[in-house]
């Protein structure tokens, strides 16, 4: 099966490939997929004021789930992170040209991104849950 | 050096130019059918066919007239499991076969279930050799046959036929042989193995496609088959159809080449073959070998690299013709049953390459095939989440993935 133009040049040319330290202030992680079946997808993205200043993947996959990977961490740049919910796996579909046996690779990438928002998010909270918790120690 | 490079000699093999030589006479001027017994066309096809089944014979030590001419292996090993099922069948119903035979073994099993036949699949070894006691034990006084492979066509595992065989004998059960990956690789002995039925074909020992050949003894015993087609009555009528006489002067030919030259040939093929194997094993680590480390075809490497997707493997080295067990494409997203068959984990499954060398592989080849697997693998590792949590020093096994 011939791969598209796109795809190897995701492949061949990965952008944002790398990790952030997943501790490290404004950084949420996704990862999905399992070894066994084939793919495991780690999204990453580094937020300032709701917005993804950063993004970045490591991707065990084929192809195109490498390129799918590759181009959502292009996508998130820029985004708020209710913007980044939106994107739908459909688009990536679009945009690479995957073919129907590629389209899981693209529900991986959608639910990376997704993982790597929720898991920004629930840090988030936790940090301002601990900073309440520090100004009301302080006022009582 | 020419590129692309090929390297997915299980898959197929070129024609051998001495092969086409052979043949190319026999699509014009002399293009008698070989049943014509009333003119001097059909008599020269007869004597041509007739010389090509002696060179074939020759090959596996059979007499020409315990050969069956068919399309390929695949209808070879229908033939034999159907045919045979049929003939039998008020003796028994009961056949043994094995989980890491080719799909031409294993899908007309699974036909045969449909009628109610038992079918056994033994499990097979890590190595992937089919344990001899493990045959002897599954036989019933129903089983009428035990049909196994010479050799696996994935990972290159030669299984103990010759020991099966004594067994078969001592039962006085039929046994069929799919010795497609093996005839013409190894020497390949139908007395010595003690088979009474076997599989193979043309384009895998440097012939054409669409033919091949079901051995079927003849003595001790008398092997009968209900047949498949029914017509003209040829093949001792076990397969009707005009004989394809330029197909079988090709597959005669490849047979004589490769009874004269295998002992060297299979000596240089394998030399590449470890070569290979250490210049990648010397510059990569975590890289499994799939299969039996000594019983092994000469020209097979199965290597799984940790961390990496197979199919995204090929992808990055895509001038060198390979294969993968990863099935990212398929519908079931299972990887290669055989390599799960071994216990295999279905992640390594998903890493395995499949590395086939033959007539026309070269040292030249074979070094540039290291030095791009070797940066292939490594770019696909740089990118891995999973070679960077194995780093941290993550257990994988141990984490709970979302399984999808």
């Amino acid at each position: 099966m011939a791969y598209s133009e796109k795809v190897i040049d995701h492949y061949n040319n990965p952008r944002n490939m790398g990790s952030f330290r997943k501790d490290e202030d404004g950084v949420g992680t996704g990862i999905v997929g399992a070894p066994e079946c084939g793919d495991v997808m780690k999204v990453q993205i580094r937020v300032e004021n709701d917005t993804i200043v950063d993004a970045k993947f490591k991707t065990f996959g084929c192809g195109s789930a490498i390129a799918s990977s590759s181009l959502a961490t292009e996508w998130l740049k820029g985004k708020t992170i209710e913007e980044a919910r939106q994107i739908k796996n459909t688009e990536i579909v679009e945009e690479l040209n995957l073919p129907p046996v590629k389209i899981h690779c693209s529900v991986l990438a959608e639910d990376a991104i997704k993982a790597a928002v929720n898991d920004y998010k629930k840090k988030a909270e936790e940090v301002s849950r601990k900073e309440e918790a520090a100004v009301s120690v302080s006022a009582s | 050096m020419k590129l692309p490079i090929y390297m997915d000699y299980h898959s197929t093999t070129p024609c051998d130019p001495r092969v086409v030589d052979a043949m190319l006479p026999f699509f014009t001027e002399k293009f008698g059918n070989s049943a014509s017994r009333n003119h001097s066309f059909g008599w020269e096809s007869e004597e041509a066919v007739e010389l090509a089944r002696k060179q074939i014979a020759r090959l596996i030590h059979a007499d020409s007239k315990e050969l069956v001419f068919t399309s390929g292996a695949t209808e070879s090993d229908n033939l034999a499991l159907k045919g045979v099922v049929e003939m039998y069948r008020q003796k028994g119903d009961h056949i043994i076969t094995s989980a890491t035979e080719h799909r031409a073994v294993i899908d007309p099993a699974k036909a045969l279930e449909k009628k109610g036949i038992k079918v056994t699949y033994l499990s097979v070894e890590k190595t992937g050799r089919v344990n001899p006691d493990d045959v002897r034990n599954a036989i019933t006084d129903k089983t009428i046959l035990i049909s196994l492979m010479l050799a696996n066509n994935e990972i290159g595992t030669i299984h103990p036929i010759k020991e099966i065989g004594k067994i078969a004998k001592e039962k006085g059960i039929l046994f069929h042989c799919d010795a497609t990956q093996g005839v013409g690789k190894i020497p390949v002995d139908v007395q010595d193995l003690g088979v009474d039925l076997m599989s193979f074909s043309a384009h895998k020992i440097y012939g054409p496609k669409g033919i091949g050949a079901l051995y079927v003894r003849r003595k001790a015993p008398r092997v009968r088959l209900v047949p498949m087609l029914d017509g003209g009555g040829h093949e001792r009528g076990m397969r009707s159809g005009t004989i394809p006489v330029p197909l079988v002067v090709g597959f005669g030919k490849a047979c004589e080449l490769c009874e004269q030259e295998m002992a060297t040939e299979s000596i240089r093929i394998a030399a590449m073959r470890d070569r290979l194997e250490e210049g990648i094993n010397a510059s990569l680590e975590e890289s499994y070998l799939n299969g039996h480390p000594t019983e092994r075809l000469p020209g097979n490497l199965n290597i799984s690299f940790a961390y990496v997707e197979g199919e995204a493997l090929l992808m990055g080295v895509k001038e060198i013709a390979l294969s993968s067990g990863s099935a990212c494409t398929s519908a079931t997203l299972e990887p290669s049953y055989v390599l799960r068959a071994l216990g295999v984990g279905s992640d390594l499954a998903h890493s395995s390459i499949r590395f086939g060398l033959g007539r026309f592989t070269t040292n030249e080849e074979v070094e540039y095939t290291i030095e791009r697997m070797i940066k292939a693998v490594n770019h696909l590792r740089e990118m891995s989440p999973l070679y960077e949590m194995a780093k941290e020093g993550v257990d994988l096994k141990t984490v709970e993935w979302a399984a999808h």
